[in-house]
Formats: structure tokens, sequence, C-alpha cells
């Protein structure tokens, strides 16, 4: 079975994030980026089916600029076996990220797409989604847990109101939650051997996809700050406080 | 002029709260768009949600989806379903629950148009707000798509009226694809505690409370004592201490009580992201540099182990 995994390449999760003074974006010069948690997930999931012996080959696939190598490097030190980079200057949206992938699957015919639930850098949450319904195949979010049972895939999805497990035909489309697993950290010298894995790059114009963006960004703002409050100096003060002055209890 | 559909989450009697606020939302974005607000109801068996539906005022009509694969709210033959219905609208809403997370950008794929994920604010008829990097900004987006596929932040929209219409009935249908997923079934919780999303009072614990057993014996000790919901934050949830579906921040609920109070929570950007439209917050902590202190409207620096049950004995008095 193959198994193809998409990451984004993002501002790190423990980046301070500020807004440009002109409303047009959020100023990244000089913060870290990192491969998105969520994709991170999806990657070690990918690692753990082959080493259990579900999955033989594992394809890593990243759309975005050429820095998103060093995202792409970090999967194959994880333990993926090859990657394909689809080469994209500037922000492209879900949609677009989706029949970009559609693409990708179409020529890889892989039986398992595993994604992050979200990017952390627009929270949108639409990727996996966008690309199970553009291949007519299941899908099986926000998962924590996948199990293989006679030929389908049982899922655990987290739920607003606790679990569900759902049962997938494959080839099926997988989004991953936090405690699907945790991360294995890479060695150095399966980064060292990562460098020697295949990275393809590859462009839209190639895979025949028209990213054209449909949504435009009219300007980005800080949020409202709440004030600064104050400090009380015991559980009594705190109580009298809640009582007579918010009037909350 | 255009309809705007609304995909309603509902538990087969009524409408779940996150579906009114959404539905509140539909009104704002009906009138910029000069349509009406029609609601669907899917389900196996979901006249009753309808007919709840159809009483809320502004609503002009409820659309009803029965078969058996409506019934567990799968994405597959619902997107199909609204995919068929749902194109000659000006926008379709769904809540931004783990319903409509799941649902809405199956559906947007199918019609081809993009979404906007988790709105807090409606411009004009194509224009919206979004929170974006776990809410450390806040981004104007314009839609140029036909249909604007939205789904809802419920915490930003005050709840439509449950009473005062009388909105009709129309059975919808739609050719169901093949089931290639199946419903195999769902481990809830069981709680008396309010709703997390919908509570009045809020009792959340981080790391800083150490087991399963101070969750317990200190945090739901509090909450019962203020009638309040349970929260908790990732760490929280990540040491076993408590089950995932009280997670609140980035990636898990987001909440707008009253009154939200953090014990042994360190604030991360990621919880603070669920929790900062609050209108009182409060943090315990015994760090006095812990970040929630920074969005705290009363702080105090103490040792949760001592400073929970004071505050449950003096609730008492």
């Amino acid at each position: 079975m193959k198994a193809l995994v998409a990451v984004k390449r993002v501002v790190d999760y423990n980046a301070t994030i500020l807004v440009k003074a002109d409303g047009s974006g959020i100023d990244t010069n000089n913060l870290k980026f990192s491969i998105n948690p969520f994709d991170e997930v999806a990657v070690e999931e990918a690692v753990r089916l082959k080493e259990a012996g579900m999955v033989s080959e594992i394809v890593v696939v990243s759309i975005g600029p050429a820095q998103a190598q060093d995202t792409l490097r970090n999967a194959l030190a994880m333990g993926g076996d090859r990657a394909i980079l689809v080469t994209v200057d500037g922000d492209v949206e879900p949609l677009a990220v989706a029949k970009l992938l559609r693409a990708v699957v179409e020529s890889e015919k892989p039986d398992l797409v595993i994604l992050g639930k979200q990017a952390i850098d627009g929270d949108c949450n639409q990727t996996g989604q966008m690309l199970a319904a553009l291949l007519g195949w299941p899908q099986g979010t926000f998962a924590s847990a996948l199990a293989f049972k006679d030929g389908e895939l049982n899922v655990i999805r987290e739920i607003d109101s606790g679990n569900e497990t759902v049962s997938l035909q494959l080839p099926a489309v997988i989004t991953a939650d936090l405690r699907l697993n945790t991360p294995r950290y890479v060695s150095l010298p399966n980064i060292m051997k990562a460098k020697k894995k295949p990275l393809a790059t590859t462009t839209p114009a190639t895979l025949g996809v028209d990213v054209a963006a449909r949504q435009r960004v009219l300007k980005v703002e800080p949020p409202a700050k709440r004030k600064a409050g104050i400090k009380v100096g015991s559980v009594a003060e705190l109580v009298a406080k809640l009582k007579n002055e918010a009037k909350v209890i | 002029m255009a309809h705007v559909l609304v995909i309603a989450e509902h538990d087969g009697a009524g409408l779940q709260a996150a579906s009114l606020c959404t539905i509140s939302a539909s009104f704002q974005l009906a009138k910029a768009q000069g349509g009406e607000v029609h609601v669907l109801v899917a389900g196996g068996s979901a006249r009753q949600a309808a007919e709840a539906a159809a009483k809320i005022d502004g609503v002009a009509k409820v659309l009803l989806a029965e078969g058996d694969s409506y019934a567990h709210g799968l994405a597959e033959p619902l997107a199909a379903l609204v995919a068929e219905i749902g194109g000659g609208y000006g926008a379709i809403l769904s809540p931004a629950t783990s319903f409509g997370k799941n649902l809405s950008p199956r559906i947007a794929a199918l019609l081809d148009v993009g979404q906007l994920s988790d709105i807090i604010g409606i411009v004009s008829a194509d224009t919206f707000i979004r929170p974006i990097y776990a809410g450390n900004a806040v981004a104007t987006v314009q839609s140029s798509d036909c249909v604007k596929m939205v789904t809802v932040r419920a915490t930003a929209f005050e709840p439509a009226k449950a009473d005062g219409g009388h909105a009709v009935i129309e059975a919808v249908s739609a050719a169901v694809p093949d089931a290639r997923s199946r419903f195999i079934d769902q481990q809830l919780s069981k709680s008396l505690r309010p709703e997390l999303t919908a509570a009045r009072v809020v009792v959340a614990g981080g790391r800083g409370i150490g087991s399963a057993e101070n969750f317990k014996t200190l945090i739901e000790a509090l909450a019962d004592k203020l009638g309040a919901a349970v929260g908790a934050t990732r760490a929280a949830v990540d040491a076993g201490f408590t089950a995932n579906e009280l997670q609140i921040g980035q990636t898990g609920k987001i909440i707008a009580p009253e009154l939200y109070i953090a014990a042994g929570v360190s604030g991360a950007i990621q919880h603070v992201a669920g929790i900062k439209d609050s209108k009182v917050i409060v943090a315990i902590n015994k760090d006095e540099e812990a970040l929630i202190f920074q969005v705290a409207d009363y702080g105090l620096v103490a040792d949760i182990n001592q400073a929970l049950p004071e505050l449950c004995a003096e609730l008492s008095k």
C-alpha cells in the first residue's frame, strides 16, 4: 500500500506574530518556519504504518516556495521515501491546493492520503475535505486513531461531543488531529540520509492546475487587545471582586 | 437577489445552539444579499428538528431531507445532497463545529468554490472577517465566488430567536452516492454539566493541575460549585488528565462565557485564542510570569492545590 502525505511550511507555532503596519498582512521577515504541526503528525502516522508493514512507500508532497524543500527534507528524515515539491510563490488557497494534490494523486495513485487537519497560519481546515471531494473518496477527518479491519480503515474521529468511529473503503483521505500520535525527533544520521532521498519539483502549469485566487485579503489587523487586569492578593479578595465589581457570580 | 442556505446541525429533536447562531449570521448576510434564509435539516428522521427550525422568526423556508444515509451526519452523502440543491444559493453557511468543519469544505469543492472558515463578522454580501494565526491577526476577506461558502464561529453571533416564525417545510432529496464510508459508533461524553461552548461559567485546568485525580478534585469540584462547564488546555488533555472534547483553543473549542477561570494554565497563544472573548477572565497560577496573567482581568498568584479548595469554601459562605 502506498501512502501520500501533504505537508505545509508555516510560521513556527512558537513565533510571535506581528501584523504589518500597512495592514497588508503578517510580517514574516526573520520569523522561523517549520513543518505545520498537524502535518508532522500526518507524516509520523504514515511512517508508523510503514514500520507496521501496512505501507510500502511514503511520498511526501508540499506546495510552496523553494524553501519548502527544507520542510520536505524534514519529512524525509522522519521516514518518508521520496518527495515532490509543487513550486508556487505566495499564498495558495485551499481549493487550489486540493486541485494540485488531486493532480499528484492521479499520477502517484496512492491508497491513502494523510494530511494535517489544518494549517496553523490560515486556520482554514479545508484542504483534506476538498481533496476527498475532488477525488470522490471517503474522508476521515480529525483522526485520533487508525486501524485496518477486514480491508477497510477504521478511523476514530475527535468530534465536539466525544469520539466517533467511521469505517472507510480505500482509497481514502485522512486528516490528522494532534492526538493521533507524538511525532519522533529526527536523528542526525536520518537527516544526513534524507539529503540523498529523491526530491522532484514540478509546477502548477505542468500539472495543468489554475491556482488563481478566488479571495482577496482587503486588510489584516491585530486583534482587539484585552485591557490589562489586576492581581488580587487572596481568594477572599477574588471572590469579593467577582461578586461586587464584575458581578459575574 | 440571492437566497442564503444554512445547514443546520441538530439532534433529531431540535437545532444545536451553534446552528441558531449560524442562522442569526445568515440573517445579516441575507439582508446584504437581498434574499431569504432557508434552512436545510437532514437526518435519518428529522421532521421534529425541521419543525423547530420552521418556528425560528425570520426563516422563510425549511428544506427537509430524510434518509438512512443522512442519519449520522456523514459528510459524503450530505455534501452530495447540498451540492445538488445548493448551487443556486448566494451563500451556504454552516456552524464551525466538528460537524460543519467536516462537511462544508467538501461541499465547496463539489461546487468548485472556495470557503471562508470560522467567520466572526460580515462586512457586506461578499466580504467577511475571520481570525488567522490562532487569532493573533484578523483578516477581512472578499470572495469572488458565485456561492459564498462560509462556516460561522458561534460565539461571534447571538443565537436567533427560536420562536415566532412560521416557515414552510419542503421535502428535498438527491441521488445518494455509493456509500464508501460507514458510521460505526460514537463514544459520547456523559456529563450533567453545561455544554462547554454554551456555558455561562467555565472552569479550565492546564498542565499545572498535575494529574487526572487533581483534575477531578480541584477543577471539577469548583465547576460543580459554580454550576460551570469544565474545560482544559491541550497540555492537560495530552497528559491524560481529561477527555479530548474538553480542549479549548485554536484547534479545540472556542468559548466566550461570562466568566472563565483558568487554573494551572500557562496561557499559550493557542489556548488564549479560544478564550479571549470571555467577558471576565480569572487566572490562578503559582508562576507570576505566566502569560495567562496578561489576558486576565483578575490574577491570583497562588498554588492551585490550596487556592481552589479555598475558593470552593469561600463560595459556600
